[in-house]
């Protein structure tokens, strides 16, 4: 027996939808089959907590009087993109003034949700038409018009484990790896994980209402670098970095409890950001492909000691979680980098929105574009000589 | 062993060369974090102290015989868990294996004990909530 989206809200408004978490639903596919818990759960709920670089906010300053085409913008001294209209700007959460500055675009944004006021400067050549040349006021989210959160690509279906077999440590964007492979980090969620739980993108598409720290927030586009072409294993999970979503939401409504900035060492900054998708079980199939296990998911290990990150080993996420893995002969340590502890209460206060009726799933307007491959860049051949 | 110290010189000690004697009598390597020294005031030196443990506890004893206080410093990693997200990453670098995130509950837990404040997690951190701290 098959159930509609539409159906499934209806019983969501009526306060009789049953709604588990992905880890509830999986532990209830211990003992029971997909075709009988496609009859007995509505929706099941996944969830990541995790730095996503390619994050970023939109915001409008509001005119001031007599106006001006800001065109060279800073928040808190960190560069803002004022490329766009006059008093709109796009801060990344990336962004740094001096390359090794520890306060960034992430900083900026997480001041600004949890409340505080930050520094506007923007300077212009001033035109006919907004003839001030520079504006220096404190702006908080009280204030601005809108602020949008928009993150070209997060939520990564799968993503590769780091390792490092040279001699020295290296500080990367998946943490700092100590010598002779002295550590393994990984960062998904594992069997929790969104797009983990939607392997054929057959519910997550443009439109998609999710979860966006803390926010409710959409699915705006595919993310950049969406690779739907990955191999995947016999349980049809990709094997390496595949689907990704470029996501949108209001950022005054969101709170610091899912978004946070980060720095990582040597590297730059990022941001913490949580997302929670919501997935209707409307027969066998959806609830088999949400009984996936983290033994099912599986990744690679990459050394990133070396030059293009070669291939190490292929593991499992139930060993990746057990803390430590067997890599050539030698136990090494594993650790995540993304949080399973915020993800859970992501995917716990989804499902309970949705149990109180104040949160409906979508139907995805369309499928998200996506590539069968990847591009590189070459920078040895051609360009400027 | 390293053990760490702050030396405090009555002013009727401080023209007393404690660094030069614990290294050319005592064969202990030093490393100076902070001092104070001037005539006739009352001087502070803190500094650790790298060698065998006979070798440290008798420089010690010299020290003291000599008028100065020695009183040793501990250095103590300091988490600020209402900030903490658990992401784990400090568990990544922690040889010891004094953080760890909890089997079933995912939290990071640290355990003091095992810590050797080796300060590898204050830079794996990405929320800069990990510190050092010196205590007497």
């Amino acid at each position: 027996m098959s159930k509609t989206i539409e159906e499934i809200n209806q019983k969501i408004k009526s306060g009789k939808a049953v709604v588990l978490s992905a880890e509830e639903f999986k532990k209830l596919g211990e003992q029971e089959s997909a075709d009988s818990l496609a009859n007995k759960v509505d929706v099941v709920t996944t969830a990541t907590f995790g730095p996503m670089c390619s994050s970023g906010a939109f915001i409008n300053f509001g005119h001031a009087s007599p106006g001006i085409r800001m065109e060279k913008i800073s928040l808190n001294g960190v560069p803002v993109y004022g490329g766009i209209a006059a008093v709109d700007g796009f801060i990344g959460a990336t962004e740094t003034l001096s390359p090794f500055d520890m306060y960034g675009g992430a900083h900026v944004i997480e001041d600004l949700v949890s409340g505080r006021e930050v520094r506007l400067k923007a300077t212009a050549k001033g035109t006919d038409c907004y003839p001030a040349t520079d504006a220096d006021v404190m702006i908080s989210l009280n204030n601005v018009n809108e602020a949008i959160l928009y993150n070209p690509r997060n939520a990564y279906q799968n993503y590769g484990a780091a390792t490092n077999s040279e001699t020295e440590k290296r500080y990367t964007y998946m943490g700092v790896l100590l010598p002779r492979f002295g550590n393994i980090n990984y960062s998904t969620s594992g069997e929790l994980s969104p797009l983990l739980n939607d392997p054929l993108l057959r519910f997550t598409g443009i439109g998609t209402r999710i979860f966006l720290c803390g926010a409710t927030g959409y699915v705006a586009w595919s993310g950049t670098q969406s690779h739907l072409g990955r191999e995947r294993n016999k349980n049809g999970i990709p094997l390496q970095p595949a689907a990704t979503l470029a996501v949108t939401g209001n950022l005054k409504e969101m709170s610091t409890e899912f978004l946070r900035a980060a720095y990582f060492e040597k590297y730059g900054v990022s941001l913490f950001v949580g997302i929670g998708i919501p997935y209707p079980v409307v027969d066998a199939d959806a609830a088999h492909d949400l009984l996936v296990r983290n033994r099912d998911i599986e990744t690679e290990i990459h050394d990133y000691g070396k030059a293009d990150h070669p291939w190490l080993a292929t593991v499992n996420y139930e060993q990746l979680q057990r803390g430590h893995i067997e890599l050539n002969g030698k136990q090494v340590r594993t650790a995540p980098l993304s949080s399973l502890s915020k993800a859970r209460q992501i995917a716990e206060l989804l499902k309970r929105k949705i149990s109180k009726g104040t949160f409906l799933l979508t139907e995805k307007i369309q499928d998200l574009p996506g590539s069968d491959s990847l591009n590189g860049l070459s920078t040895k051949n051609g360009g400027l000589q | 062993m390293k053990q760490r110290f702050v030396f405090r010189f009555p002013t009727d000690t401080i023209d007393i060369p404690v660094s030069g004697h614990l290294i050319c009598d005592f064969g202990l390597k030093l490393n100076i974090f902070n001092a104070y020294i001037n005539a006739g005031e009352e001087g502070n030196l803190a500094l650790e102290v790298e060698g065998p443990k006979s070798a440290i506890g008798a420089g010690i004893k010299f020290v003291r015989s000599k008028g100065v206080q020695a009183e040793p410093i501990e250095k103590h990693v300091q988490i600020g868990m209402e900030s903490c997200v658990h992401c784990g990453a400090c568990t990544s670098v922690c040889y010891p294996g004094a953080l760890r995130l909890h089997g079933e509950t995912r939290l990071l837990q640290f355990n003091a004990d095992k810590c050797t404040v080796c300060e590898l997690c204050t830079t794996a951190c990405p929320l800069k909530i990990i510190k050092i701290s010196f205590a007497e």
